[in-house]
């Protein structure tokens, strides 16, 4: 199943954009510990910026992949601190991420399957995005 | 008194007033307020604040209220509709006839992953994404492509044997019957099958994809056979937990229902078998 899922990322990544072919092997490499439907994280306990709960947060991170902007930095404040401490944007509209219990990671994008950091979720996201712009959904 | 059959079932007749009651709720725009529903209550249930629909012991009862409700809004457009559900461990393939034209319509397109077949098709004009999490305004769906294998029966049999049905704390780090049914944990059953179907499915606005109703369906008639199976399992937790809805607390957003009140589901519907 993972490796399977590992082989379609790479793939997917070379389709959409040559340029980003050797930055997707990466990304694929990290979903690979959290495709569905293998759910023990065990591995990742005390990975220092993979636990939330350990005092460091997540690595931030600036880069283009894909031929998009993706941002993700520690947020202070609102919901968004609710929901893990860190903030996502993708060509600087936001995407709204999670982090379970376990650590791991999750989006609006892909609400049910987890990804170990938040840059291995923004590039899935990316991925499944095929260049749409993510839009504002209002919140109750 | 509404009888849910399994989709494989249905007669064309079923399956084509079924198709219509959903045109209609879509056209009236009734249809986009459930998708902005669910979209709420997904963003903000959370696993170490307040959570309701989802990561909880709620997600069961939640997610029956809901279907109920959809359900009503489907018989005031045509009383003889009910909600179907679709066994996935049995109708498990992308050719199986859910997916047929006359249906629910077939994976999307690789190109763009937009679904050309069938009544939810973007041609048609009659089913456009109005409540979205990106740009795209069709229906989209990757079938097996981000997960290859859909839960077998006997995933589900091992699932259902668990006698608990939550455990502290209470989110997705839980063990017992409803979080691996839900599929945080273990081998992953209901979350599987919204990353199985991709597209809307995958995301957090699932419901635009009407196969959300006939796989939340089948987790409901689950959780009913769990119950035949344990019949002096209770829901739990039964007071008193921070942030959780206890069996007698009521639940957002209708506020004038508990899960005490959604255990029973014979109230409502009944299943086919
Ligand atoms: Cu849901
Ligand atoms: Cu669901």
């Amino acid at each position: 199943m993972s490796s399977n899922l590992t082989r379609r990322s790479v793939l997917r990544g070379t389709a959409v954009a040559v340029a980003g072919a050797a930055l997707a092997v990466p990304a694929a490499a990290a979903v690979a510990n959290s495709a569905a439907p293998a759910m023990d994280h065990s591995g990742h306990e005390g990975h220092e910026g993979h636990d939330g709960h350990s005092g460091h947060g997540p690595q931030p991170f600036d880069e283009t992949y894909q031929g998009r902007h993706i941002v993700g930095q520690p947020a202070m404040g609102g919901h968004m601190a609710h929901h893990g401490g860190f903030a996502v944007t993708i060509d600087g509209k936001e995407l709204h991420v999670m982090q379970n219990a376990d650590g791991t990671w999750i989006s609006v994008v892909n609400h049910y399957q987890t990804f170990a950091d938040p840059l291995a979720l923004t590039r899935a996201a990316v991925d499944k995005l095929r260049g749409a712009a993510l839009v504002p959904i209002a919140t109750a | 008194m509404a009888v849910r059959k399994n989709q494989a079932t249905l007669t064309a007749t079923e399956k084509r007033n079924f198709v219509s009651a959903l045109l209609e709720l879509k056209k009236s725009g009734r249809y986009d307020e459930f998708v902005r529903t669910h979209n709420e209550f997904i963003m903000s249930d959370s696993d170490t604040g307040d959570r309701v629909g989802h990561r909880s012991p709620s997600f069961l009862p939640w997610h029956r209220r809901f279907l109920i409700q959809f359900e009503q809004e489907l018989q005031r457009v045509d009383s003889s509709v009910a909600l179907p559900y679709w066994d996935w461990t049995a109708d498990r393939t992308t050719t199986a006839s859910i997916w047929g034209p006359d249906f629910l319509g077939g994976t999307g397109r690789s190109r763009d992953s937009q679904v050309t077949t069938g009544p939810f098709a973007y041609a048609t004009g009659k089913w456009n994404i109005n409540v979205s999490v990106d740009s795209r305004p069709y229906l989209q769906r990757e079938l097996g492509s981000a997960v290859r294998q859909l839960p077998t029966r006997a995933e589900v049999d091992s699932v259902l044997a668990m006698t608990t049905y939550d455990m502290a704390p209470w989110n997705s780090a839980s063990d017992g019957f409803r979080n691996n049914l839900e599929g945080w944990r273990g081998v992953n059953l209901h979350n599987r099958v919204h990353v199985w179907i991709g597209g809307q499915m995958a995301t957090g606005v699932s419901p635009n994809d009407p196969v959300f109703w006939l796989h939340h369906c089948f987790i409901d008639k689950l959780w009913a056979d769990w119950q035949r199976m344990h019949p002096t399992s209770p829901y739990l937790p039964g007071g008193n937990t921070a942030d959780v809805v206890d069996l007698k607390d009521t639940m957002r957003p209708w506020n004038n229902v508990t899960p005490a009140d959604m255990l029973d589901h014979t109230a409502h519907y009944t299943y086919d078998r």
